[in-house]
């Protein structure tokens, strides 16, 4: 039935079986070879492709630098609090820059990430940009503070359920808001897409690993694939810059999962390393970086294509805990905090707070640079070796691993293969870290191992034996296959 | 208790659903909830007591295991399933009213928000406990509610949200619910709340986990 020519599958296909058609063109995973092959390599504020912005940050260049991520108090969005919303925003970036000028700040990125009405109404968002870049752009004319935005638009089309993710009526003001926010000054362009999430929201919950590797691997790529070339072709168009993604809703949602003892810390593991061949498909789509923050599976991303990344650790437990606190600034180029409330602490305003965190952060991390090679390798293997015994989470982020990981993350021609290679690559690590003593997991953890691996093994490495497989057992009533191209 | 019972009781905490379902291993080939259901029925133990003597004694237990950590909600969800598949068996004493529940359990994540992971959690273990559960999704606007007690008059009705920007139309749905159905209790939960929210808005409870909504649906039952 199906047959395999060269590196590029080629399908017979059945008579009236319109899919198998349309999978030839996107089952070939493009990265072959990794760009940062040794683990050494992998450090942080230094990507081999560092992009250059604007006002003349030079992220993955040789220095980290501080990303701030906020959001509003408590409050609601309607046409009667707009002058307050607008307020918040500008009382953030205000307050931010000036710490940061005050911290001898090398340079700044501000995230905004908006939320739901300020991307069904664009204007809003747009608005929103527009204050925060007269300011960024008034700490840089007066005081040569360079700092960047990166906007994030919510991915609206999870509203609507079944998602309608080619045809939803959301992704016009999603993509008025990416144009028109960046042409105001939105310099970075991101996006946690949702892609394949209402497939595995429930599969997190079962610790279906399967149906995680078809939701990521099969829809999930689908979108990314969609949803990537109209971000890159805008950004080309206005000479911007497209970032990248993150699998927030997936990987980010089961380590959150696992924090609250719902699932196993071990699945989440996996989960975050199937997300590597989602997320990469930005950067196939030419997304350049830096990645998104909150997207843990960017230490992959990173020695896979050389692009910089964001990281969050510590400084996001404002927004979630983590296990993974130090090991995730380890080979960052942006230290993120997630996201906080613009609430009242004691020393200020908390974004004025955070942004102290992560300058005091990077600053560590630029003197280790400053130093030297072997000074910034302590300083990394500190990071590392302070965490990454404590959580598979913390294990597979550890660079070697990363590495170790990337290789099976890139060995197949599938993203399917691949994601079942690094996912198993993975149990690998974990079981000889547990074998070796360096790593305790409970009964209740370690019992998950072995059904995790057989699960994955059952993957074939052709796709369309993949989705094959899964259409029986899948609830097709709640995804759309059309709305992938399937 | 009846052999029958027991073994239910010991099919559905351990997410045990027919004969040919290979989890838990410890149980593999031996009768699930379904055939377990059958048999019971067949024997002539009253469904009422099927309901009360295996079913939610089981869930009691699944929820207490989770509540202490001891499992994680995918053995939770096994054990929803096989309480499902007894419960299919035991529809037409429901439909009938030879088996009546505790109450009725509406709940809902509250407009603006999506996030449907905690209140789905919540809507099972409440089915578990021997209640009808009216789940209305994601997205629900006030009036959906009230439309909901009206059609379960004296039903609990439970909110959630898992954002900031969410968490404030908690306080407006709580407010048209009671200005239209005054004596109607209102449960909140969700990662951004807690009790001084709950008090501050007019609710009636805050719970942090599913089985703290449980345990409070149990005393308003006793």
């Amino acid at each position: 039935m199906l047959c395999k020519q060269g590196k590029l599958e080629i399908y017979a296909v059945h008579p009236g079986n319109e899919f198998l058609t349309k999978t030839l063109k996107y089952n070939t995973m493009k990265y072959k070879s990794l760009i940062i092959n040794n683990p050494e390599d992998l450090m942080f504020g230094i990507a081999p492709k560092p992009v250059k912005t604007r006002r003349g940050l030079e992220i993955g260049g040789g220095q980290v630098y501080a990303e701030l991520n906020f959001t509003l108090p408590i409050m609601s969005i309607n046409d009667s609090t707009l002058p307050q919303v607008y307020e918040h925003y500008r009382e953030i970036a205000e307050g931010a820059l000036e710490r940061a000028l005050d911290l001898n700040s090398k340079g700044v990125v501000l995230e905004l990430e908006t939320l739901l009405e300020m991307t069904k109404t664009p204007q809003i968002g747009i608005e929103i940009v527009k204050i925060m870049n007269e300011i960024c752009e008034k700490y840089y004319q007066k005081h040569g503070l360079a700092s960047e935005i990166r906007l994030t638009p919510n991915d609206l089309r999870e509203f609507e359920r079944p998602a309608k993710q080619r045809t939803s009526q959301y992704l016009e003001p999603m993509m008025e808001l990416f144009e028109k926010g960046m042409i105001a000054g939105g310099d970075l362009l991101s996006i946690e897409s949702t892609g394949g999430k209402e497939v595995s929201d429930d599969a997190l919950m079962n610790c279906d690993i399967k149906t995680i590797v078809f939701a990521l691997a099969v829809l999930g790529v689908r979108d990314m694939q969609f949803l990537w070339k109209k971000i890159v072709s805008l950004a080309n168009q206005h000479g911007k810059i497209a970032a990248g993604d993150s699998a927030c809703g997936f990987a980010n949602t089961a380590m959150v999962l696992a924090e609250k003892k719902y699932i196993p810390r071990v699945f989440a593991a996996l989960v975050r390393i199937i997300s590597v061949v989602r997320s990469i498909v930005a950067m196939e789509e030419g997304a350049v970086g830096p990645d998104k923050d909150c997207g843990y599976e960017g230490p992959f991303l990173k020695a896979i294509t050389g692009i910089p990344i964001s990281m969050e650790g510590k400084t996001a437990a404002c927004a979630h805990l983590s296990p993974i606190g130090n090991i995730a600034s380890a080979c960052c180029d942006l230290w993120s905090n997630e996201s906080v409330q613009n609430i009242k602490l004691l020393s200020g305003m908390a974004p004025t707070a955070y942004m102290e965190q992560l300058e005091y952060d990077a600053r560590l991390m630029n003197q280790a640079l400053i130093a030297g090679t072997v000074p910034s390798h302590i300083l990394q293997q500190l990071l590392v070796a302070s965490d990454v015994y404590t959580d598979p989470q913390a294990l597979i982020l550890s660079p070697e691993n990363v590495i170790r990981i990337s290789k099976e993350l890139i060995k197949g021609d599938s993203y399917v293969a691949n994601a079942r290679n690094g996912a198993l690559a993975a149990i690998d690590i974990i079981e000889e870290a547990l074998a070796s003593g360096k790593m305790k997991l409970s009964e209740m953890e370690t019992s998950y191992l072995p059904l995790l691996r057989e699960d994955l093994e059952s993957i074939p490495d052709n796709e369309s034996e993949f989705i094959e497989m899964m259409l029986p057992v899948l609830d097709q009533s709640k995804f759309i296959m059309a709305e992938y191209g399937l | 208790m009846n052999e029958i019972l027991e073994k239910l009781l010991e099919a559905v905490e351990f997410g045990k659903v027919d004969q040919k379902s290979p989890y838990p291993p410890q149980l593999r080939g031996l009768d699930g909830a379904l055939e377990l259901t059958v048999k019971a029925i067949e024997t002539g133990i009253e469904p009422q007591q099927i309901l009360e003597s295996a079913l939610v004694p089981a869930m009691d237990r699944v929820g207490k295991k989770f509540s202490e950590n001891k499992i994680f909600v995918p053995q939770m969800l096994m054990s929803a399933r096989a309480m499902g598949a007894s419960m299919l068996q035991l529809k037409p004493f429901f439909t009938s009213g030879e088996i009546k529940t505790k109450g009725t359990f509406i709940i809902g994540t509250v407009k603006g928000d999506l996030h449907d992971i905690g209140k789905n959690l919540v809507a099972m273990m409440v089915e578990g406990a021997g209640w009808t559960v009216v789940d209305l999704g994601v997205d629900v606007p006030s009036a959906r509610y009230i439309e909901a007690v009206n059609n379960n008059p004296g039903a609990v009705v439970a909110l959630s949200a898992l954002l900031t920007t969410t968490m404030v139309n908690m306080g407006e749905i709580v407010s048209d619910i009671k200005a239209n159905l005054p004596s109607t209790k209102v449960f909140i939960g969700g990662a951004p709340v807690n009790n001084d929210f709950c008090q501050k808005i007019g609710a009636d409870f805050y719970a942090p986990d599913p089985q703290g909504v449980v345990e409070h649906l149990s005393k308003l039952a006793s």
